[in-house]
Parts: structure tokens; C-alpha cells; sequence
């Protein structure tokens, strides 16, 4: 474990210390305004963004930020181009990139790590890049200083999740149901559960997302939980030709339920 | 090099377990269940005992004399065509539904592409009193239409998947989704030796008995293994079956891909549906749509071990293009009297091309399917003229 923590972790941390609840947007690389939808986000209380980087086969997601996918890669959005823009991006707060293995592998995992820290990303989160299978992502983003997020989901045994929190940097990323991504009518049961479970078992920041999908939610998750990551909620305002505002509005909400 | 379990479920560099968080203690269940399964006595002569008397093995092993005598070789078929419900799928199903049943798992989830492994796996889930939901993409829906109806008469739901390619690539997709919502309940009954560890392993132990038998028989008629054995690739699972039987003998082992569907012979490694392998993909690590006259295999990606056996030499693959499957298709029916299915008229489209080279050799092909599936399909293209190019 790193003397010093990462700059997300240091944020998260920070929210935390002072009292309050750590929010995580996630929003789609390439997908219409992003770049000034991050900016909004963060004027509208992100302690960090998740910034997806679209692949064409998401197992992890849902429709919402399937489409968003399809829709970014239609529009020519490349990896190197999300990271690019980031790298000109000046927002104040961290950012992790969000994508598939495969974008990585096909980069090349220390070149992916360095290129990451040098545009400025403080962390990166691959949701099928299991505890066993992240040895030598997690070693290149070490030496580049990147945290690599690891998830935790409802299946894991204690002893399962005591390793992925020995594993994960930044935060330890819970998943709040048994499915993928997008909004339910009600938080499942299941989202406070892996909550108390991880909070009984690290120090690190808890954060829990999927199925994260209303302020109402975010704020009944968090009577537990360190923060929640909403994805599919933001990304369905992008879809539906939600300006920046609109998005930074729609965060705003969240915001102030969890404050 | 006999095919023996994966350490760790690698096949060299190629294989692993690249799943979501949330599936890797059902795909540890798994690997569990079925390697006590494996050994259990009682769990193989079950199997054993339903791939006889339900399935209908042994396949018999039908020596092509007229077909052999166009082509100055000799040609020998597999015949999987003649398993229950037309495919070499069956096996594998019964062994997944039969460990599901073991794991006190209640439904079953699958993908498929040309609807034969989608079919076998309704049928187990029937013979079995499973519920079933088969994930198929749109497209292969409407190439498909009588195999979607076969489903549902057997009491399976088909679902579409709207996705991507809306092929098979795409169901793939809706299916670990799927899983990863229902995994408690659900067992992932994955048609092909692709997919985490334990997929590739286990289906192909499922498929082995292919193999196994080929050899038998071949030692009978022959003396000898063949000189060549070839089967289509897509995913791979027909072909990982029948090498089994010869990978430690001197026959060659060779692998026909589609031109538009060929892993190997247009990918770089890649990391999709849970394992490392050959993948058809751009220079951002974006995977390609496959396309080809063969629902089954219109797959952009292979099995982990047929990268592994292409890495080390010990099986070759080859592709051919859709008017060669189509000629190879009207040859087999036209002098056997055997309609095959349209996948494995790719492994006799090579051998036809390849005749020169093959001359004087016997050569096995697993005849992984029967062709009543492709007939509505080829009648568009042969009889109306759509698409031939002769």
C-alpha cells in the first residue's frame, strides 16, 4: 500500500472528513457536450467524475450506457481521443476513466497507465478486470500512480471482500444489486447491506453504485455508505439532449439530498 | 500434449477469467461443481446414459466413397449431424443441464447464433423441467426463424438481443448480463469452448466423447488415425471436440474459419466474453462484427485453447469465403445425399480447395450439423439466384 494516498482517495477522504457524502457522476466520453457536461458536474458538487470510455461490448452495463456506447463510437470517439480532451481539461476535481480490459490490453497496460497519468487521471475502474485477473493492470498503474478502483459485489464471501479491499485504490467501489447498470424504481436492499458489510471491513472510502438511480436513493444509501456513484440517471439526461445545465441541474439534486 | 485441465484456466498465454465481480464466485462454484461432477462415477454414467439412449450416440462414421472419388482422397465423416436435435450441441448441454440440476440451479440462460445450440439447450431444459431463456441477436432471428419456433415449442423463451451486431457476439452480451442479474437462481449453459474459466475446459470435456469415438473408429476402418482431421470454427467447440481424440497422435489438425468471421486468420489477441484470445478487432481494441453465411459462425473471437494450439503449432487454420461454403454445401448433398450444415461445409469447402494438396490422404471432417436449418436460407440463395456468384 502506497505511504500517501492517491489524489481520489485524498478527495474522498477530504468529503468525508468534513462530515458530509462523496458524489461520483459518471458520464459517457464522446458522448454530445461531455467535456462541458464535466465541467457542470463539477460546479455542481462532483467530488470526482467517472468518465467512461465507450466499448463496444459493455457486459457490465445496461441499456442506457449501452447506447450511450454505440452512440459515442458512432460519433468517432477513440480512447486516445477521451484521454486527449482530458488532458485539457482543468476542473478541480479528480477524475477516474471508466472502460473495458480490452481498451487497456489494446493500448498496452504500461503505456495506458502512463498516458492516463499524464493527461492528469487520477484512477481507473475496469469492471471485467476481477481481483484475480488485475495483477498486471494494477502493477503498471502503481508505477504511473494511478489508483485502480476495484469493484465488490453482493456474491463475495467476507474473506473475498477483505482481499479486494486490500486490492482496490481510491475507494472501494460496492455494487448495490445482482445486475448491471441503470435506474430501478426502488434502492435494492442489497445496496445498504454490501454497504455495512465493506464499512465493517475497511477504512477506505465506501462508495456503492448501480442501481443508484434517484437523489432519494443516493441519500438512503449513504446513510451508510462514504458516497454513491450515479451513472445510468446522468447518462439518461445526456441521451435525452440534456444540456450541460440540464445535467449540472440533475447532479445539483443529488447534491443537495446528500448534503 | 494431452488436453489436460487448465492450470489456472490458462492454455498458455490464452484463457482466464475476465468477468465482473459479481460472477466470479458463480464461475469458482462452477469450476467446483464440475470437476467433483467429472469424477464422480454416478454423474458420467448418467451422462453416459442420456447421450446414448436420448442423444443417440455413438455418431456413426460414414466413409464419402462418391465424394471421395471426386476429390483423390479419402474422405471420412463425423456424423454429429445425426445426434438428437442435429448438432454436436447436444452433448454439451445434457452435461451443463445435468450439472445445473446437481447445483440445484432452476433455470438455464444461453445464447445463440444459428439457434442449434439455443435448440439443445430448450431441449435439455425440457427434458430436465427447467426454465429456459435463450438469447439470440435480432438479425440471426430473422436468418433463423424456424430454429426460434423450435424453441418456443419446447417451452424456451427467446429473447432479442437488440445490441451492437444483433449476432451472436451480442446475445453473448445479453446473456452474462443476464447471469449476472439471476446468478443465484440461474446456471449460463455457454454453447462454445469460449468464455471464463471453467467454460472452455469444461465444454470441451463435454465434447471429448466426439473424439474419443472418431478414434475408435477410425483405428477400425483405418488401422491408424487419419492422416488430416478438420472441423469449422467459430467458437470452436465441434473442432476442440474431435482434436481431443487426435491432439497427441501425428494426424494434422486444421481449423476452418470464415473469411468474415476469422479470428485467427484476421485477429490480434484480445480480451472479450471472459477469456484471452484471438479477436477480430480495430486499433482501438473495438470488437469487429463478424459476418458470414453461417449464423454459427458469425463470431468475431475463438476459444482460448484453438489460440493456443495455433500459437504452438499443433493445429493450422484456415478460412474460406461464402461461395466456397455454398459450392461445398450443393457438392456434399448432391453426391452423399447428406444436406450439411452450412458451418461445416466451411471444413469441406478447405478440403475441396485443398484436394491437391490432400491428394491420396484420408481426412476426417466432423459433420458438426445437418442442414435442414440452412434449406429456406440456401432456396433464397440458390433457386432465386440472390447473391451467386458462379
Amino acid at each position: 500500500m502506497s505511504a500517501e494516498p492517491g489524489p481520489l482517495e485524498a478527495a474522498l477522504r477530504n468529503r468525508r472528513s468534513q462530515g458530509g457524502k462523496a458524489l461520483v457522476p459518471y458520464v459517457t466520453g464522446g458522448l454530445g457536450d461531455w467535456q462541458a457536461t464535466l465541467s457542470a458536474a463539477a460546479d455542481a458538487g462532483a467530488d470526482a467524475i467517472e468518465v467512461g470510455i465507450p466499448f463496444s461490448d459493455p457486459v457490465m452495463d445496461g441499456p442506457v450506457i449501452q447506447e450511450a456506447n454505440d452512440r459515442a463510437l458512432a460519433g468517432g470517439i477513440t480512447p486516445q481521443g477521451v484521454l486527449d480532451a482530458l488532458g485539457r481539461l482543468d476542473i478541480g476535481i479528480p477524475l477516474a476513466v471508466m472502460t473495458y480490459y480490452n481498451i487497456a490490453f489494446r493500448f498496452g497496460l504500461e503505456r495506458f497507465a502512463s498516458v492516463l497519468a499524464e493527461q492528469g487521471v487520477a484512477a481507473a475502474i475496469l469492471p471485467d478486470l476481477p481481483l484475480e485477473e488485475a495483477g498486471p493492470w494494477s502493477e503498471a498503474a502503481d508505477a504511473a500512480g494511478v489508483e485502480t478502483v476495484l469493484l465488490a459485489a453482493p456474491t463475495a464471501s467476507d474473506e473475498r471482500l477483505g482481499r479486494i479491499c486490500a486490492r482496490t485504490r481510491g475507494f472501494v467501489y460496492g455494487v448495490g444489486l445482482l445486475g448491471v447498470t441503470g435506474v430501478r424504481g426502488e434502492l435494492a436492499t442489497s445496496a445498504v447491506v454490501m454497504a455495512k458489510r465493506l464499512k465493517q471491513m475497511t477504512d477506505l472510502p465506501v462508495l456503492v453504485g448501480v442501481g443508484v438511480g434517484t437523489p432519494e436513493q443516493a441519500e438512503e444509501v449513504c446513510q451508510v455508505a462514504d458516497g454513491a456513484v450515479v451513472g445510468s440517471a446522468v447518462v439518461r439526461c445526456m441521451l435525452g439532449e440534456g444540456s450541460p445545465m440540464a445535467v449540472g441541474e440533475l447532479i445539483g439534486q443529488f447534491r443537495r439530498a446528500l448534503d | 500434449m494431452t488436453m489436460t485441465e487448465p492450470v489456472s484456466g490458462r492454455f498458455g498465454d490464452f484463457g482466464g477469467r475476465f468477468v465482473p465481480e459479481t460472477l466470479v464466485p458463480a464461475c469458482e462454484e462452477l469450476e467446483a461443481a464440475f470437476r467433483s461432477a467429472w469424477a464422480d462415477e454416478d454423474f458420467r454414467g448418467e451422462l453416459n446414459r442420456l447421450l446414448a439412449d436420448y442423444a443417440g450416440r455413438p455418431s456413426p462414421l460414414t466413409e464419402c466413397h462418391r465424394l471421395s472419388e471426386e476429390l483423390g482422397l479419402r474422405l471420412l465423416l463425423k456424423r454429429e449431424d445425426l445426434n438428437h436435435t442435429g448438432s454436436h450441441k447436444i452433448n454439451n448441454v445434457l452435461g451443463q443441464a445435468l450439472l445445473a440440476v446437481r447445483m440445484g440451479k432452476t433455470r438455464l440462460v444461453a445464447e445463440t447464433g444459428a439457434g442449434q445450440h439455443g435448440v439443445a439447450t430448450a431441449t435439455a431444459a425440457a427434458l430436465f423441467g427447467l426454465d429456459c431463456v435463450v438469447y439470440m441477436g435480432e438479425v440471426d432471428m430473422e436468418r433463423q426463424a424456424l430454429n426460434v419456433f423450435r424453441m418456443q415449442l419446447l417451452g424456451a423463451e427467446v429473447r432479442s438481443a437488440l445490441s451492437g451486431s444483433r449476432t451472436l457476439k451480442d446475445a453473448i452480451n445479453e446473456a452474462m448480463r443476464d447471469w449476472v442479474a439471476t446468478v443465484e437462481n440461474s446456471h449460463y449453459c455457454l454453447g462454445s469452448v469460449m468464455g471464463p474459466h471453467p467454460y472452455p475446459w469444461m465444454v470441451r470435456e463435454l465434447h471429448r466423447v466426439i473424439g474419443d469415438e472418431a478414434r475408435e473408429q477410425c483405428r477400425r476402418l483405418l488401422g491408424t488415425d487419419p492422416d488430416v482431421v478438420t472441423a469449422c470454427v467459430g467458437g470452436g467447440s465441434n473442432a476442440i471436440g474431435i482434436f481431443s481424440g487426435f491432439v497427441d497422435g501425428d494426424a494434422a489438425l486444421v481449423g476452418v474459419e470464415p473469411a468474415g468471421g476469422a479470428a485467427i486468420g484476421r485477429g490480434v489477441p484480445g480480451v472479450v466474453h471472459g477469456s484471452k484470445s484471438y479477436l477480430m478487432q480495430d486499433e482501438h481494441g473495438q470488437v469487429l462484427e463478424a459476418e458470414s453465411i453461417s449464423a454459427g459462425l458469425d463470431y468475431p473471437g475463438i476459444g482460448p485453447e484453438h489460440s493456443h494450439l495455433a500459437a504452438i503449432g499443433r493445429a493450422r487454420y484456415e478460412t474460406v469465403t461464402d461461395d466456397e461454403v455454398v459450392a461445398a454445401f450443393e457438392l456434399m448433398s448432391r453426391t452423399e445425399g447428406i444436406i450439411p450444415a452450412l458451418e461445416p461445409a466451411h471444413a469441406l469447402a478447405w478440403v475441396s480447395r485443398a484436394r491437391e494438396e490432400l491428394a491420396g490422404q484420408s481426412v476426417l471432417l466432423n459433420l458438426s450439423g445437418r442442414g435442414d436449418k440452412d434449406v429456406d436460407q440456401m432456396m433464397g440463395r440458390l433457386v432465386t439466384g440472390g447473391g451467386r456468384t458462379e
